[in-house]
């Protein structure tokens, strides 16, 4: 009796060993595809590029590792380095916060529930569910300086509309209200962050005698900012890799007043075929993006509350 | 207030009723200052003549191709994958997600060129798959939002397969995945939206027409038919219907899915 019991305990054991050895594997099982796609096409690529990014490196032909210089010749010998950067930061600096307040706005507008709410945020997010291209198309022919809408609209209310595609400066506000038009992600992740504001505070507010201005500043506003944090950050990422629009709509014209940093990388790759240099480009803009997002992250310590705290202070 | 809401409602509509009003517009109603809103005939067939001009009907194939072919492959890989990190503790879990949410960050300019020599490599440049391929790998956004979702999911579940002899992939086959519908719909219609307009992918690792997709396509017909705006208008209105009416249908699920993603 006693051998056959502990016979059966062995024998449970090892069963339960042999279970245990499949449940340390499964999960890896389950993963494995990511782990592949991982090392094959996101950071395997990432971690390659930085590599070439120390080689003279052309498509074909011999290559040689030359060290610091594609990040030296960058800084110190190519006007266009600086030049694109700079239309980055001017298209960035204009779009980003035009974004967020116009996207802010129209949720705001959607969030007093009036009657066909629903109708109007379909109107407002319908222009980003269609391609970049599609897009570009679109606008490019919006902005005509001839024939084109716009400037129709305008000559409606006096105003004579410029060539907006081939003037300098103009392109570039082109640009803008073009990308503004696509706001809607945004518009629907702001709307759902004012849903989640508790009504109750208003109603508090209300009932201390507090007006509409000074609810939004003190009690939407403060409840909002880790949305806006989101926000603000997708918004910069994706104003640093502008490129559909630039090739589609003005080609970085007129006289490369919209040649965007994406697209000085791109054409130094697909173009000019550096592929060494290109990728010292990118990663400097890799960096550059990875700085002001974790500024943006270090910031935001000052100005971003989170609801925990905000329950803290009323207690 | 409603004064307000129509007026911007218009400004987001016009460009749109300008694009569909200049498509069925005659060539000689195009070019005309004051513009005309409402063509004085409709000419449908400016739709059909513009869309014969490129082969279009190859274009709208090998973007059906890539569409079907990745939305399959993300759904099979990421539920796996997610299935992976919500059900069991494994060494170094918690650094592989966070890893995971960064891999949300690099921007593709960096990766562009290594994926290139990579799929050169492979022989897949020029060809479908280096559109495809990636997409059985799972993808970060979409792994992040199933796992979520089985992280709500009971575990007790779980555990009565278990006791009736189910393994981790009969688990996951025969309880989550069913369960998982409504979100694998969700990144169905993401992925859609996403593989059917995608440009940057199509015009780096594509340069025969004959594999070009539809957005390769639209950009190369404005190219070359600058002047002919209401042949560039019709083929962006047709390319652009899919999304649209992809978002009519499925608006309710698009509006929820994405108003989660700010808050995480």
């Amino acid at each position: 009796m006693k051998t056959s019991v502990s016979l059966n305990t062995v024998n449970s054991s090892i069963q339960v060993k042999k279970k245990k050895q499949w449940g340390n594997l499964a999960p890896y099982f389950f993963i494995a595809p990511w782990i592949v796609g991982l090392l094959l096409f996101t950071l395997g690529p990432l971690l390659y590029s930085l590599v070439i990014s120390f080689f003279d490196w052309p498509i074909v032909g011999e290559r040689k590792f030359v060290g610091f210089d594609n990040y030296i010749t960058m800084f110190t010998d190519d006007p266009l380095f600086w030049h694109s950067l700079w239309v980055t930061v001017k298209f960035a600096l204009l779009f980003v916060p035009l974004n967020i307040i116009l996207s802010l706005f129209l949720a705001i507008l959607l969030n007093k529930n009036l009657k066909g709410s629903s109708l109007f945020r379909t109107f407002f997010y319908v222009p980003s569910v269609i391609s970049g291209v599609a897009l570009a198309m679109i606008w490019a022919w919006v902005y005509n300086g001839e024939y084109g809408i716009l400037n129709y609209l305008l000559s409606l209310v006096g105003i004579q509309g410029p060539d907006w595609l081939n003037k300098q400066g103009w392109a570039m506000i082109a640009m803008v209200i073009a990308s503004l038009w696509g706001q809607g992600t945004m518009m629907l992740i702001f709307l759902a962050g004012l849903k989640n504001i508790p009504q109750e505070l208003y109603e508090a507010a209300e009932i201390d005698g507090a007006g509409k201005i000074y609810s939004f500043f003190k009690i939407t506003l403060p409840l909002l900012t880790p949305t806006l944090l989101f926000n603000l950050i997708t918004t910069i990422i994706s104003a640093f890799q502008q490129l559909t629009l630039a090739l589609v709509l003005t080609g970085g014209g007129p006289l490369q007043s919209t040649y965007f940093y994406a697209m000085y990388v791109y054409e130094n790759a697909f173009k000019y075929f550096k592929m060494g240099y290109s990728s010292a480009n990118a990663w400097v803009m890799f960096l550059i993006v990875l700085c002001l997002t974790l500024l943006v992250f270090k910031s935001s310590s000052a100005w971003v509350y989170y609801e925990n705290e905000v329950k803290n202070e009323n207690a | 207030m409603y004064v307000l809401l129509i007026f911007l409602s218009l400004l987001f509509l016009a460009p749109f009723i300008w694009m569909v009003t200049t498509s069925v517009k005659s060539p000689d109603e195009v070019y005309l200052f004051p513009p005309k809103w409402i063509p004085s005939k409709w000419h449908f067939e400016n739709f059909s003549n513009a869309w014969n001009m490129q082969p279009f009907n190859t274009f709208l194939k090998n973007s059906l191709i890539v569409t079907i072919m990745t939305t399959i492959g993300q759904i099979i890989s990421s539920t796996l994958i997610a299935y992976g990190f919500a059900r069991f503790k494994f060494k170094g879990r918690d650094v592989l997600f966070i890893i995971l949410l960064a891999t949300m960050m690099i921007p593709w300019e960096v990766t562009m060129i290594p994926l290139y020599m990579e799929f050169n490599f492979f022989g897949w440049i020029n060809t479908l798959k280096s559109l495809i391929v990636p997409s059985w790998f799972g993808s970060a956004f979409y792994i992040f939002l199933l796992r979520q979702f089985i992280m709500s999911i009971p575990k007790e579940l779980d555990e009565a397969a278990r006791i009736d002899g189910a393994n981790a992939f009969q688990i996951y086959y025969r309880i989550h995945l069913p369960l998982m519908w409504p979100i694998i719909a969700l990144i169905a219609v993401f992925n859609f939206l996403s593989s059917w307009n995608d440009y940057l992918g199509p015009l780096i690792f594509l340069n025969d027409e004959s594999k070009y997709t539809l957005t390769l396509g639209l950009a190369q017909f404005k190219g070359m038919y600058d002047v002919n705006m209401v042949g560039v208008m019709a083929v962006t209105f047709l390319i652009s219907l899919p999304p649209l009416l992809l978002f009519f249908f499925a608006q309710k699920k698009i509006v929820n899915g994405v108003s989660s993603t700010g808050l995480k």
